[in-house]
């Protein structure tokens, strides 16, 4: 028996209009429309478009949910095996729409999900860990290019056949790490490599780094002695007993502690968390860490307006990138919201 | 907002992206230095810390070690 699978499409591949027809409300249609037609008929009769939905962008990223439940409803009563959305070329709001529906619809009814989009849609970053993205032409000049592979991918999916690389596979690198086996141990490989590396020929990593972000410089402080100045660590420190229980290493959370009213940070209050370096120093004086003592001299003095109230802590310490920029981004919003103008952030 | 980072691995802190970076003294105690009397390290604690604000009122218009 074929696999069952749904098509999720923007109104303009379903034929209802262009973009004066974006908030078109989503509605299902039995068997295929647009785009379905010719994944249909990539899927060779081992699976089936059983059904296409198709909802207007502004609709869809409006109304995230409640689109993403309407797709999981159809999903159940169609008895749906997989879902498909786009390809979205580089159209942002459809490439936004096909990777919430597919996030969404992978985690609530746990089938496979592929989308395609242009590597540079901003969909392709926010929903390549919860999807399967092909990374497709930026206009639907790409779409005979683009069906085939996301049609040969479900396939291998529904199959539950073993993935190999994101690169062998064609799709866009998920972020997610796997174990495998290899024929040589690793102290070869890593010496093969370098042989490679000094004779100037290609090589692949087996460990690739994560890629950081650039953020413009903002200008400098103008007015010191009226500034607001806010302490961040990746350090570690926290106050004695480790009331939130921050990992020592791999780190879960942040914490936020209030230093109102404290002048000097001792082996009796302030201890760290951190597993990654020698605790003894900065257990005697945590200051070593977080200079909570000089900044209190220089609000003393005028140097500075004053240290904010709060400071911020985790361990980093194998902690996961995306974690840490999803706490960078909670605590730069409320150190804004707190009116602070400038941030020392201090790691051992 | 401006951030200055303050930290012992300098070549870590410029992949992660800081744009106004303060070397510090060492991993286990980057505003410190147990060896020296209590005095003695509070000022060069002190040191750091104007460094930093220096930096803070500084304009960088790309990656600066400080």
């Amino acid at each position: 028996m074929a696999y069952r699978v749904i098509h999720y499409i923007n109104q303009f591949f379903g034929g209802v209009g262009g973009e004066e027809m974006a908030d078109h409300k989503p509605e299902v249609r039995v068997g295929q429309a647009g785009p379905a037609m010719a994944l249909h008929a990539a899927l060779k009769g081992e699976a089936e478009v059983v059904a296409t939905i198709v909802c207007g962008d502004n609709y869809c990223v409006a109304n995230q949910k409640e689109v993403a439940a309407l797709v999981a409803t159809t999903v159940k009563k169609y008895k749906a095996d997989a879902l498909v959305a786009g390809p979205a070329f580089n159209a942002g709001r459809y490439g936004m729409a096909c990777g919430t529906v597919c996030a969404a619809i992978g985690e609530a009814c746990g089938i496979p999900t592929v989308t395609a989009m242009f590597p540079e849609n901003p969909g392709v970053e926010l929903y390549k860990a919860g999807t399967y993205i092909i990374p497709a032409a930026d206009s639907a000049r790409g779409m005979g290019q683009a069906i085939p592979a996301m049609a040969a991918l479900l396939l291998k999916l529904l199959r539950k056949e073993a993935l190999q690389s994101p690169e062998a596979e064609g799709y866009i690198e998920r972020g997610v790490r796997v174990n495998m086996f290899y024929e040589k141990p690793g102290a070869e490989r890593a010496v093969d490599m370098l042989l490679l590396k000094l004779a100037g020929k290609p090589f692949t990593t087996e460990y690739k780094m994560p890629v950081f972000d650039r953020v413009t410089p903002r200008p400098g402080i103008t007015n010191m002695a009226g500034a607001t100045i806010a302490l961040v660590t990746s350090g570690g420190i926290v106050p004695k007993g480790n009331p939130d229980h921050i990992a020592a290493s791999s780190a879960r959370s942040y914490g936020e502690y209030d230093i109102a009213g404290v002048n000097d940070l001792t082996d009796t209050t302030y201890q760290t968390a951190h597993g990654g370096y020698d605790q003894t120093f900065a257990n005697q004086d945590a200051d070593r860490v977080l200079p909570v003592d000089v900044l209190r001299d220089l609000e003393r003095e005028k140097k500075i307006g004053k240290l904010h109230h709060l400071f911020y802590s985790t361990v980093g310490n194998g902690t996961a990138v995306a974690s840490a920029k999803k706490w960078g981004e909670e605590i730069g919003q409320k150190l804004k919201e707190a009116n602070v103008q400038a941030v020392i952030l201090t790691s051992t | 907002m401006p951030v200055v980072h303050m930290a012992s691995i300098v070549p870590i802190s410029q992949s992660v992206g800081a744009n106004r970076i303060i070397p510090t003294v060492a991993i286990p105690y980057p505003l410190g230095n147990p060896t020296l009397s209590p005095a003695e390290e509070k000022k060069l604690r002190r040191g750091l810390v104007e460094k930093a604000l220096k930096a803070l009122g500084a304009d960088v218009t790309e990656q600066t070690v400080f």
